[in-house]
């Protein structure tokens, strides 16, 4: 299991503080510098490939735009933890390759920490910030918290790249 | 048959199933399909040109240019060529460009009838609701998926039954119902599920004022918001050119069907205001300490329909706005504002001291910045989270349209009932 760094943010992020409607012209790569700057200014500078958010409730609010999950894709977010996610949003982050885990203990998991993720089985575990992820064995972790059970169809889906990659496959018949 | 609600009438006619069971996930047939010049071409053409895919049945298609018209800037005029570049290409049917916002333009030109099922590349989707028709936005991958295919999965929902009995006062509007239960259940107090508006408040609703509800609830993060069809949906059909037969006693939620109940007495309701930066930051008009605005917007597919406009003009007849208030009005589309012309309407806007502006989502997206430089604004919009209308600086209060023209008068967010009692 891979171990993905946790950066916490707050509760009801809408899809204006993760998309500024005032950048949505620019390609997804302009409007990623933008991401969360009026909440969480240093943020879209500090994530790296795999890390993940953990949010309050209600993440992803608000519009329609795809963007606000793409951004997060193009900081390389691989997924996001909440108690609770916009139905939209939720839809959207699959649709895009993004995990969105809905899990009520959410609020548990600390600043820092690394946390694996098991979405077939719907459980997450976290670990400390200095647990190596090198493939050595892994000591138990801190907590393993339950999710809510996602569709397979979807987990496949997000597993897979999203639906643009699995139409690819479809309609090209390409098996990368 | 178990008893259904009006949301698993209208999934199971989609899926061409008899009932279907809360909670199943069920692959439905669209109807409709609608996006718009952000949400659609520019990002639908090169994931379709990368497939080599093409759509599914073009009569289906409904393309609206309204977020970045009329066009400002180069990036703007790039996306608008691209747009009308494909709709050409593609020979699309169904193409209003700069004619109004997507969601009153569908129902004006007659798309959206009882029974349907349709998605749309816009979160305020759940419009399409008024009419009986199970509708909700998508992003634009997703969209993609219903291009190509036809096709889109949905999870049955359960519905939350909002039942408005008694009558709304002068002055309190649909706006004023939905900042209520917004602030009561929070943004996302419906958790995707059903909404349905009824009760005797409900059906005394013009359509437009049925489509305020419908549009915001994606305000209260529901799926859909729907009406069940009357006369009165009959009778706006007829006017759009519908020329269909209507059922209007299949597509309603059975008397026994499982509904979470929420019932509210309509005539107790007081004219709403969301403070900033959420849509449940909500409190009465007269419970809020004073507030002054250098802007009050009236626009937005929310906000400017005819009724609104009407609404406006009822505050603002043979009066000035305040000296220190910018009176914006964006009608949500051109013929709601060749209706507000000829009616008379917009000239009291005008002689009261309104600018006009394009009939196009306009300062609501926050695409332009059309709101720079005011501390307070008061807006007739769906949204005011921070930096949504453009400027991360402005605070943005929503109210319903009486309130945006009674707070232009005075300076000040105010409760429009004084002034309408002056009136008559």
């Amino acid at each position: 299991m891979s171990l993905h760094k946790v950066w916490r943010v707050g509760a009801n992020i809408d899809t204006d503080a993760l998309a500024p409607g005032a950048y949505m012209k620019l390609g997804i790569d302009q409007i990623a510098r933008h991401c969360l700057e009026n909440r969480y200014p240093d943020l879209a500078a500090s994530l790296r490939p795999g890390d993940v958010l953990v949010a309050g409730e209600n993440f992803g609010i608000g519009s329609s735009r795809e963007q606000a999950v793409g951004v997060l894709v193009q900081l390389g977010v691989k997924a996001v933890i909440a108690p609770s996610f916009s139905g939209l949003y939720f839809r959207n982050a699959y649709n895009l390759g993004l995990l969105a885990i809905v899990c009520e203990d959410a609020g548990r998991i600390p600043e820092g920490a690394q946390v694996g993720i098991d979405a077939a089985h719907a459980r997450i575990r976290v670990w400390a910030a200095d647990v190596a992820d090198d493939g050595s064995a892994l000591p138990p972790p801190l907590l393993e918290l339950p999710c809510q059970k996602i569709p397979d169809f979807l987990i496949e889906r997000a597993l897979s790249g999203g639906l643009m990659r699995q139409l690819e496959r479809q309609y090209l018949q390409t098996d990368t | 048959m178990t008893a259904q609600t009006l949301a698993q009438k209208l999934i199971a006619h989609a899926s061409g199933r008899a009932s279907v069971a809360l909670h199943d996930i069920v692959t439905c047939d669209v109807d409709l399909a609608m996006f718009h010049d952000s949400s659609g071409p520019r990002r639908l053409k090169p994931m379709l040109d990368k497939l080599g895919a093409s759509i599914w049945d073009k009569s289906k298609i409904v393309l609206v240019m309204d977020h970045y018209v009329p066009e400002e800037d180069d990036d703007s005029r790039a996306i608008l060529a691209l747009t009308r570049d494909w709709a050409r290409s593609q020979q699309l049917p169904h193409v209003y460009d700069s004619i109004g916002i997507c969601h009153v333009v569908l129902p004006q030109q007659g798309h959206i009838r009882p029974g349907m099922f349709c998605v749309g590349g816009d979160s305020h989707s759940p419009t399409g609701g008024a009419f009986g028709a199970y509708m909700f936005g998508i992003g634009s991958t997703e969209m993609l998926g219903v291009v190509v295919s036809g096709q889109i999965w949905v999870k049955v929902p359960d519905t939350i039954l909002m039942d408005w009995t008694g009558s709304l006062q002068a002055g309190v509007t649909a706006k004023d119902m939905m900042l209520h239960m917004v602030g009561l259940y929070g943004t996302n107090g419906a958790n995707y599920g059903a909404v349905e508006y009824a009760g005797s408040a409900v059906d005394a609703m013009s359509m437009n004022e049925r489509m305020t509800l419908s549009n915001m609830s994606a305000e209260l993060g529901a799926q859909v918001g729907l009406i069940a069809p009357d006369q009165t949906t009959v009778d706006y059909l007829r006017q759009a050119g519908v020329t269909d037969t209507i059922d209007t006693q299949r597509w309603r939620t059975d008397p026994d069907a499982a509904v979470d109940r929420r019932r509210f007495d309509a005539s107790a309701l007081a004219p709403m205001v969301a403070a900033p930066h959420s849509p449940d930051n909500t409190c009465a008009v007269g419970d809020l300490p004073p507030t002054p605005v250098q802007v009050a917007y009236i626009g937005a597919c929310t906000g400017a329909k005819l009724d609104d406009l009407r609404a406006a003009a009822k505050v603002l007849r043979k009066r000035k706005v305040d000296p220190s208030v910018r009176l914006l009005v964006a009608p949500a589309s051109v013929q709601d504002q060749n209706d507000a012309m000829r009616e008379g309407t917009l000239q009291v806007l005008i002689d009261a001291g309104a600018q006009v502006f394009a009939t196009s989502c306009g300062a609501c997206s926050g695409y332009g910045n059309a709101l720079a430089g005011a501390d307070n604004v008061i807006s007739s919009t769906a949204r005011n989270f921070k930096g949504r209308m453009g400027s991360a600086d402005t605070h943005v209060y929503l109210g319903s349209p009486y309130t945006v023209a009674a707070s232009a008068l005075t300076g000040r967010i105010t409760d429009p009932r004084s002034i309408l009692a002056e009136a008559s």
